[in-house]
């Protein structure tokens, strides 16, 4: 499954997590190495963000181990888990800005309280800018998030998300609720954070085009544009897999060609709702 | 074992990991001073005209019983004395509690239970914070040294309305009324009353954190939380102020 002797990022052995009995993942398991995007698919209530919040360490196994950077963090304690939480970027399903902290301050944030970034104070202002820039909301600094469209709360916390320079980051719906531009927009700045960090990346959705989109586009840093991935030679498409979830299991992980070739019902349920 | 009390235990459990944690942060790095002001001024400063209201008006209307009980064992003079040790050592530290309760318990489990249903608590532990450092252990603090202090002031204001209504409305003599409930009140009676409200903040701050971080399911998640963080609050307000008054009270009886 790996290639070119990759390291692994994130592993999932057997993962159990269950809330008041009922199972919210269900003997899961998937390796993901560097560099690579995993899309996952599934309907609501399917354990899509229990994986994703499982996978940094918020919510803790039942049983199974969950391994992040090669590290064992099944057991480890909240103040282990914070440093390796810092190689970590993650944009929550409904962005998750501190409210009572405008723009600036939420982003940054990660670079004030995470220990092992160890950012020096006079560079937190500049790291900011960038990151806003990255994201197109140069002129919010000083703005709180309420005062912001929902799309661009979402560029925001993908600022956040991105800003400490993390090698994974972690996507839930990034596109849930926003209409088909800005969604475009949104999926857009994920791909270019992908091709220009080189970020391993796990992206949460129930769009079939979202992943498409992944799967079929790479960042071009001369026109600033998504330029369509070639057949041959390009590794995009072979870094992309597709996990399809239902009911707390994995039912389906492959390649897009895979996804494509499957009859079953509740796959191909997204296949056409992307019109794909 | 029913479903039902398992819950309960998970829930008592829960309330004393919360609880151990929030003291313990109190001792370690980082502290959050900033967060510790501004919640002093939000419960404090903040509870301030109802406290003061409710403190004049506690002292006012406790006169006005006290001086018509009193009158009938020709010892109205005596009012100053009632109202001072009912305000300081019961009226005052459990209305106080109690009002603060109301308006704070139920603040911090709103305001902490928004922020966990928004997944604003999941992105703090993401981003290296841990919560219960950032968010419980600074009201638990603020809440501590300002709940004595506003009962001080409840005391206080209420000692000055039962003399408004005493030395205006009866007619009774208003220097004697101070001499009489400044010659009342024993050390007793004064550490009861800033231990009281001192034990109430635990129970302020720790049961509003408490069903704030435990909402879930949406605003009306956040709702459910409030009112049982307000209930919750006020009702062992209620059953802490018996056993502390039980224990001060048999101190007292077997000094005697």
């Amino acid at each position: 499954m790996a290639s070119g002797g990759a390291k692994s990022v994130v592993r999932f052995e057997q993962v159990t997590v269950s809330f008041d009995g009922a199972p919210a993942l269900d003997d899961v398991s998937f390796e993901v190495f560097e560099g690579e995007t995993r899309i996952i698919l599934g309907a609501a209530s399917s354990g899509k963000t229990v994986l994703l919040k499982t996978a940094l360490g918020l919510v803790r196994p039942e049983s199974g181990a969950v391994y992040l950077f090669g590290q064992n963090i099944t057991h480890m304690t909240e103040q282990e888990l914070f440093d390796i939480r810092s190689k970590v970027g993650m944009l929550f399903q409904e962005s998750a800005l501190f409210d009572s902290l405008t723009i600036k301050e939420n982003v940054a944030y990660p670079l004030v309280n995470q220990k092992a970034i160890q950012c020096p104070l006079e560079d937190v202002d500049r790291r900011v800018k960038e990151a806003l820039h990255f994201v197109e909301l140069d002129q919010t600094l000083a703005r709180f998030p309420s005062e912001l469209s929902g799309g661009m709360r979402r560029r925001a916390a993908i600022a956040r998300a991105v800003v400490t320079e993390p090698p994974l980051v972690l996507y839930d719906s990034p596109t849930a609720g926003l209409d088909p531009i800005t969604a475009y927009t949104i999926m857009a700045l994920v791909i270019k954070e992908r091709d220009l960090a080189n970020t391993t990346t796990l992206i949460v959705t129930h769009r079939f085009q979202d992943g498409l989109l992944t799967a079929n586009f790479r960042y071009n840093p001369e026109s600033g544009q998504l330029v369509p991935a070639h057949e041959n030679g390009d590794p995009t498409r072979h870094r992309t897999k597709f996990i399809v979830m239902r009911e707390a299991k994995i039912v389906f992980l492959g390649t897009q060609a895979e996804l494509e070739a499957v009859t079953d019902s509740y796959i191909s349920k997204f296949r056409r709702q992307g019109g794909g | 074992m029913p479903g039902f009390l398992v819950r309960i235990i998970l829930a008592v459990q829960e309330f004393y990991t919360l609880t151990w944690s929030a003291i313990r942060n109190v001792f370690r790095r980082p502290h959050y001073s900033d967060d510790i002001i501004l919640q002093m001024d939000y419960i404090g400063v903040g509870s301030m005209p109802i406290v003061v209201l409710t403190g004049f008006f506690s002292g006012a209307v406790m006169a006005l019983q006290l001086a018509r009980a009193l009158a009938r064992w020709g010892q109205q003079g005596q009012v100053g004395t009632a109202v001072a040790i009912t305000l300081v050592r019961e009226l005052g530290p459990a209305l106080t509690s109690l009002m603060v309760a109301g308006r704070n318990a139920s603040g911090m489990a709103s305001e902490i239970g928004s922020m966990k249903v928004t997944e604003q608590i999941d992105a703090m532990r993401a981003l290296g914070t841990d919560p219960v450092q950032k968010l419980v252990t600074p009201r638990l603090i603020a809440t501590c040294v300002v709940l004595p202090l506003l009962t001080v002031i409840a005391d206080f204001i209420g000692i000055f309305g039962g003399y408004v209504v005493a030395a205006g409305l009866l007619d009774l003599n208003g220097p004697r009324y101070w001499q009489t409930a400044w010659q009342a009140l024993v050390w007793n009676d004064l550490t009861q009353g800033l231990l009281k409200p001192f034990v109430f903040a635990f129970v302020i701050a720790l049961v509003g954190c408490f069903y704030g971080l435990r909402a879930s399911g949406g605003t009306q998640g956040v709702g459910r939380a409030t009112t049982q963080a307000m209930v919750t609050a006020s009702v062992w307000i209620f059953i802490l102020t018996f056993f502390l008054t039980r224990i001060f009270t048999s101190q007292l009886v077997s000094s005697s």
